[in-house]
């Protein structure tokens, strides 16, 4: 589904991703993990373009995202993306939110993208809120939002890019629960994030990062095992202490 | 100081002798008006085309839209005035050049013009400076969710820019109301060249230029408050200062 070939990318000297190979099976979960400023943020916004790699292949279903021929924005339509700072459009409401892509991308008629619309937010238990605008909204209700904003495009994966880490504690769980069920269902995931409670229990295999690198690409089960280098069993012994 | 006062100046008769003083400054108003609703047409839609250029990915986008900017806010407003009315139809193919000197109300035309591109400038500062005040990942959720670049701009960062800037746009609309004047310069008979005409034909400079003033703060006070209900309905719920502050959460 998502296959990263030797990508490499840099900001003038600094190397912000060096010669990145993975893969991401259909219905497969990915968690990326790995201190901050070990480039996992910048692999998953190349994976649909939005950071342009200087060397290497990604492929999207079997298209190549920095191809000049692929259309871009027809292939971004199909892979959701969810951002930490949730990026709703403040101007908006939370239908017309979902409704935008949609109609705009996708061509689909205003009753049928708000049905879908709807549909989605009651799914992700927002459904009262439909009228309101982002601004007033809590950050767990915004980041459930978004996902439902992605999920509207009927995206074939979806790739989240730390997405609880500028909640509040207390609200972290109510969108881990709409990621869990979404993994559940099947849905082909690369998630960057923090919450190796959440890479327990759905994530098929666990990618680790440092200084653009990714120094470590196993099952779950073994990364969280025994961990083969050194400096994933560091991460782990800091994070897994709290 | 000896001035004789005479407030019923306004009821006489003007040089052209069919109208009114009064009706002349009015007149003048009406130019005024046209012209600064015309030019800031040309200002606002324009600025706009400039500032998303000065904030586009495209190097080439960019530097001509820094261009642009660069000219016409660094040329004083007079110097550009006389550029487009003199010297422009001179340099020019010749029936061009004619076709510009013959035209009816070429005045207007010229005023509308120069000040649309000065003030198109000043307002293109202000369009960038709304769109950088967004946050970089409202252009890459629109881009994300597959907008192109061109309706990532329309539906997402610009909607959000015009709001932000609504306040500073009110002040370049106000300059550009009171900018009309130097049109003066090279003869539209807009309301500052009204008094002045009434004060040279009539000598009563003071009665005169207080109907300017009271005119054109009565203009900028409507332009004010028209400005006051854009931006009210410029209010994005839960956004911003604490007045929009969230409601009902």
């Amino acid at each position: 589904m998502i296959t990263l070939n030797d990508v490499s990318k840099s900001y003038g000297d600094f190397q912000v991703l060096s010669h990145c190979t993975t893969s991401v099976s259909k219905g497969e979960v990915v968690v990326v993990c790995g201190p901050s400023g070990s480039g996992k943020s910048t692999l998953i916004k190349t994976v649909n373009g939005l950071e342009p790699i200087d060397s290497g292949e990604i492929l999207i279903d079997g298209t190549s995202v920095s191809s000049a021929k692929t259309n871009l924005p027809m292939l971004r339509a199909r892979v959701g993306m969810v951002f930490q700072h949730f990026e709703l459009f403040p101007h908006l409401s939370i239908i017309d939110n979902l409704v935008l892509a949609q109609r705009k991308v996708l061509k689909r008629p205003r009753p049928a993208a708000e049905k879908k619309g709807m549909v989605l937010l009651e799914r992700v238990g927002l459904i009262d809120h439909a009228r309101k605008f982002p601004g007033q909204l809590s950050g767990g209700q915004q980041q459930r939002v978004a996902i439902a904003r992605a999920l509207a495009m009927d995206p074939i994966a979806m790739l989240f890019d730390e997405p609880t880490s500028a909640l509040d504690p207390e609200m972290i769980n109510e969108v881990l629960d709409v990621m869990v069920e979404l993994a559940r269902e099947g849905m082909t995931m690369m998630v960057v994030t923090h919450e190796m409670g959440f890479a327990r229990k759905v994530a098929n295999r666990v990618i680790f990062m440092d200084r653009g690198e990714i120094i470590e690409d196993a099952a779950k089960d073994d990364f969280f095992g025994k961990p083969r280098s050194e400096r994933a069993q560091q991460f782990l012994s800091k994070i897994l202490v709290h | 100081m000896n001035y004789n006062w005479n407030w019923w100046i306004f009821f006489e008769p003007s040089l052209d002798g069919t109208n009114t003083y009064l009706t002349t400054l009015f007149w003048g108003l009406g130019w005024t008006i046209a012209t600064a609703l015309c030019a800031f047409a040309i200002a606002l839609v324009l600025g706009s085309v400039v500032g998303v250029g000065r904030t586009a990915p495209s190097p080439w986008m960019q530097r001509s839209a820094t261009t642009f900017v660069e000219i016409f806010r660094n040329i004083p407003l007079l110097v550009q005035m006389f550029l487009w009315y003199f010297v422009l139809p001179e340099i020019l193919p010749r029936d061009a050049g004619m076709w510009m000197k013959q035209l009816p109300n070429a005045q207007f035309y010229t005023a509308v013009i120069c000040l649309g591109c000065y003030h198109a400038a000043r307002v293109a500062e202000v369009v960038r400076a709304g769109l950088e005040s967004l946050s970089k990942g409202q252009k890459m959720a629109g881009q994300a969710l597959g907008l192109t670049l061109p309706q990532t701009y329309a539906y997402v960062l610009l909607p959000m820019a015009y709001r932000i800037v609504v306040p500073a746009i009110t002040s370049e609309f106000l300059s550009c109301t009171k900018n009309t004047s130097v049109a003066l310069a090279i003869g539209l008979m807009e309301l500052t060249g009204a008094a002045r005409a009434m004060q040279e034909n009539s000598f009563q400079i003071f009665e005169a230029f207080t109907a300017a003033t009271t005119l054109y703060l009565a203009l900028n006070l409507v332009i004010v408050f028209a400005m006051r209900a854009v931006e009210g309905l410029a209010v994005v719920p839960g956004y911003g200062n604490r007045r929009n502050a969230v409601k009902g959460r």
